[in-house]
């Protein structure tokens, strides 16, 4: 009897299989792509915080170039070459500690602890680790860059929308607030800003 | 981490506050301190590690004698100031000018006054000790407008010491110079364009 119950409380394992209503998870985009060696299939070591196989992303390994555009609707780490575009404007792109990238990037988040030549543009944030080396302008809301990390080129800081319900109380009352193309924010949307210090 | 209060940043920061928008270059290398502090001001930063790309190009043997090698300094100028005229508002150039020698030098310091536009501001630091072999070397970080946050990167030998006059001379195609009297060994200079 208590034996049974265990087992009623246990959740039943759930097949990957059973989620029909979500598409397939699409692999990256490459187009054109000039692959020396197959996707990856195994797992990278973890990095120093992010374990990419964990977080269930795709990962091209460190044998893995690639030559071309990545399109990817999923987070994407890389740990091997890659040369041309990466749009993932919606996803985290992580690149590992062997990733070599010389490309121009547009992701939600970028996370660099290996090299990337390229411009960058991010919706939220870019995380430059330790010992990463990065050569190009950055336009994003929020920058981390750890000491030790070396980066050479600009930094735009775009502001983030204030939330809707500030936004439209802002809007009822007379205008105080700077141009829309002014650069300087104010409030909420400025302690967003920059401000994390990591060392 | 050191810290030390500094009349000429402040004076520097004065420009800041009073115009946002500003392009800004920042040679002590990236760091969030500095980072966070001009861009929360509403400016944008070229930033590069001007003493890095100076061990990159020289670093290979006699550090100053490499200086003098016409191949070595235009490749020296071509990665580490290859900027578009008049393109910055103002420059936090540290003590990096310190560790150049004659011709190099003055290359650099007129490659500086064409990056910049008129009426803009160059903050540069020397050290006025003249009897010592070397001097500290730092990664020089905002902490706020009145205060520099000193990060050690060792003791480096200075190409010269800089006095009052010859900084002049240094300047002498810039608009105006002006010195602030410092407590410790440390000159500060802000140079108008």
């Amino acid at each position: 009897m208590w034996n049974r119950r265990k087992e009623e409380e246990k959740p039943a394992p759930r097949p990957i299989a059973a989620q029909p209503a979500q598409p397939p998870p699409q692999p990256v985009k490459t187009q054109p792509a000039k692959e020396t060696s197959p996707m990856s299939s195994v797992p990278i070591r973890p990095t120093e915080s992010f374990d990419a196989t964990r977080a269930g992303n795709a990962v091209l390994g460190k044998s893995v170039v690639v030559k071309g555009q990545i399109l990817s609707r999923e987070d994407l780490t890389i740990d091997g070459e890659v040369e041309g575009t990466i749009e993932m404007q919606e996803h985290r792109l992580t690149i590992g500690q062997n990733g070599k990238v010389r490309a121009s990037v547009k992701a939600r988040e970028v996370i660099v602890l290996g090299t990337l030549h390229g411009n960058v543009e991010t919706g939220d944030r870019i995380d430059i680790r330790k010992e990463a080396k990065l050569v190009g302008d950055i336009r994003t809301a929020r920058i981390v860059i750890e000491d030790g990390a070396y980066f050479k080129g600009n930094v735009d800081i775009v502001r983030v929308e204030l939330s809707k319900p500030a936004a439209a109380a802002s809007a009822s009352k007379p205008s105080t607030a700077p141009p829309a193309n002014s650069p300087v924010s104010t409030g909420p949307a400025m302690a967003a800003g920059v401000g994390e210090i990591k060392r | 981490m050191e810290t030390r209060s500094s009349s000429g940043l402040d004076q520097f920061c004065s420009l800041l506050v009073e115009r946002p928008g500003l392009t800004l270059l920042d040679l002590a290398g990236a760091n969030q301190s500095t980072m966070g502090f001009l861009t929360n001001l509403g400016h944008r930063v070229y930033s590069d590690d001007f003493l890095l790309q100076m061990d990159r190009c020289f670093g290979d043997g006699d550090f100053y004698e490499n200086q003098s090698d016409p191949q070595k300094a235009a490749q020296f100028l071509a990665s580490a100031l290859d900027y578009p005229a008049q393109h910055f508002d103002g420059a936090l150039v540290w003590d990096s000018l310190e560790f150049l020698t004659g011709p190099l030098l003055e290359n650099v310091v007129e490659r500086l006054n064409n990056m910049l536009r008129p009426g803009s501001y160059m903050l540069a630091l020397f050290h006025n000790e003249e009897r010592v072999e070397t001097i500290p070397t730092y990664s020089y970080r905002i902490q706020d407008r009145k205060t520099i946050l000193l990060a050690p990167r060792g003791r480096r030998r200075p190409a010269q010491f800089f006095n009052n006059r010859s900084l002049e001379k240094l300047f002498q195609d810039f608009e105006s110079v002006k010195f602030f009297l410092t407590r410790d060994h440390l000159r500060e200079v802000i140079v108008r364009r």
